[in-house]
């Protein structure tokens, strides 16, 4: 990424129809909040919306034209996730509601067979809520521990501590990819390997990572990676378990219904293979419409460019940041994702969250679910700007206008 | 005043502010003169649930009149809170339950709160309404 790469993010812009609306009777929306959720492009919103008015019908069932036309769209998804992810096998790619929700069947199905007492599961110091209690829940089932690698002052992972904590108890290291709270990118193919050195398993949640950078899992080298369409310009509700096949294969049922069995009788029944074993009832057909879409116009953007476009803007909003006297910034890792967590002396986050939405300057306020990352920084909560494709220099200039008066009415 | 004059003099002294900075400038200067919260309540066990930020409410009866100490850490919150004590402060708890819901609306302040702090504000407003329920409750009772 040496050299500077032409990026238009204003054409990038004009294809989300969100951004040009107003907020508070008339006050252009700013919209800073995209690691919470990405906007939709048009390709998206026509996607879903012509599966409902063409498609719509259930899949894997009826023998009609339209059940074969919504089961080719679900299928076709995978496969699309698949090549996304550089997957070996479609069947690798298991839908599922969320990265929450990804999680958990790992947790809940692998977990089940793979962990016993005494048996230990590492995460970071930096796990969104989601990469935690999922893990909480399993050590109180099996009486398994949960152990935590340490997150240095810049918001970086304490490399070092990693090998003694790799013992020959632990089951399973699960990392975040990219922080939502600082912004932080871990080096998760170097992690992966210094697990799969000592025979231990990895998950990676990739949830924050995907909207920003290619992803390859071969190249990760990572046993399960998650993530959730909504944050990858895609819908609401889905999400996305990548497993290796033999892993998966070995799994038993997350849950029972309908789609994700051979036979059943009163008696007992035999499962599906994967992925279809992990997707009981009726999934978001719409969804996979979506995320097919979305990964499609992602794949039309020059990612270098973009992601030099997102430092940029990660850059320029740390430095209007730290004009504020009192002002700081949790999280100054070297590889950072778009996304500046901050505090200011004096000014609750609150507070400040509600003064910048009143000038349209949508950021989040809280502890952004990761409550252990917070406290170790010693705050209760910040204020967060986070960027996405469509982000641009001038949202910059708002977001800076509208942080001086809203400081300015707090002090 | 009544809880209906007071609810009227609030709507119309925020009514005044045509632009949101002279709005949220009037709620923060109420809240700067909220009383002093006393410190020895200063504790988990009066923080109101299901604020965003953190919101201390403490009750305590006399001659039949509810008396309420209040704060938050947060300045509009603050003030927001101010606002709630000059309509519930010192009733009977038959006057606060009678509050009117739909309070928030007539001030015109549901328009310019997120769904999180309508949801802190009404919070709020259960929490006033039970404490007051517990001392009617005790009160028929001895």
């Amino acid at each position: 990424m040496s050299s500077q790469r032409h990026y238009d993010p204003y054409a990038v812009r004009a294809q989300f129809p969100i951004l040009s609306r107003t907020v508070h009777g008339g006050v252009p929306l700013v919209y800073l909040d995209s690691a919470a959720t990405t906007q939709k492009p048009d390709a998206v919103i026509t996607a879903i919306d012509q599966f409902y008015r063409r498609s719509n019908s259930n899949v894997h069932r009826a023998a009609h034209a339209l059940s074969a036309e919504a089961t080719s769209i679900w299928e076709g998804a995978r496969a699309r996730v698949a090549r996304f992810l550089g997957a070996q096998r479609t069947e690798e790619v298991v839908f599922t509601r969320g990265t929450t929700e990804s999680i958990n069947l790992v947790a809940a199905s692998w977990g089940s067979m793979n962990v016993h007492a005494g048996d230990e599961i590492l995460i970071t110091g930096m796990e969104h809520h989601a990469n935690i209690v999922p893990w909480q829940l399993l050590c109180e089932r099996t009486g398994a521990v949960l152990k935590a690698v340490p997150v240095l002052e810049d918001g970086s992972l304490d490399i070092s501590a990693i090998d003694a904590l790799l013992t020959d108890r632990t089951r399973l290291f699960a990392m975040v990819h990219a922080s939502n709270t600082t912004g932080t990118i871990n080096d998760v193919g170097a992690l992966c390997a210094m697990a799969a050195a000592k025979g231990v398993r990895t998950l990676v949640d990739g949830a924050q990572a995907v909207l920003h950078q290619p992803v390859d899992v071969q190249a990760i080298g990572c046993d399960f990676y998650v993530f959730s369409a909504h944050k990858l310009y895609g819908p609401t509700g889905l999400g996305v378990l990548w497993g290796r096949y033999d892993l998966l294969d070995a799994m038993p049922p997350y849950q029972g219904g309908g789609a994700m069995i051979q036979h059943v009788s009163l008696e007992r029944s035999v499962y599906e293979a994967p992925p279809l074993r992990f997707e009981a009832g009726t999934p978001h057909i719409a969804g996979a419409a979506g995320l097919g879409a979305a990964i499609d116009w992602f794949d039309t953007l020059d990612l270098d460019a973009m992601a030099q476009h997102e430092d940029r803007l990660t850059h320029r909003a740390t430095s209007i940041i730290y004009q504020v006297e009192g002002a700081r910034v949790i999280g100054e890792a070297p590889r950072k994702i778009g996304v500046v967590s901050f505090v200011i002396e004096g000014v609750h986050g609150t507070d400040l969250g509600m003064l910048l939405d009143e000038q349209g300057v949508a950021t989040r306020t809280g502890h952004h679910c990761t409550m252990p990352l917070l406290e170790r920084f010693h705050v209760g909560s910040t204020c967060r700007v986070s960027f996405a494709a469509y982000s641009t220099n001038e949202d910059l200039d708002v977001f800076e206008r509208a942080l001086t008066k809203a400081v300015r009415m707090l002090r | 005043m009544t809880i209906a004059e007071t609810i009227a003099d609030l709507a119309e002294q925020l009514e005044q502010f045509s632009d949101w900075e002279d709005r949220y400038a009037h709620i923060i200067a109420m809240g700067k003169h909220l009383q002093q919260y006393p410190e020895e309540f200063r504790s988990d066990d009066f923080l109101v649930r299901g604020c965003q930020s953190r919101v201390w409410l403490h009750p305590s009866m006399d001659q039949g009149v509810v008396h309420f100490d209040a704060d938050s850490e947060a300045l509009i919150v603050k003030g927001l809170v101010a606002m709630l004590m000059k309509i519930y402060n010192h009733r009977t708890p038959d006057e606060i339950l009678s509050v009117p819901s739909d309070f928030v609306s007539r001030l015109g302040l549901d328009a310019h709160l997120s769904q999180n702090r309508a949801n802190g504000l009404s919070a709020m407003m259960k929490q006033l309404a039970l404490y007051a329920l517990a001392y009617k409750v005790s009160g028929a009772s001895s």
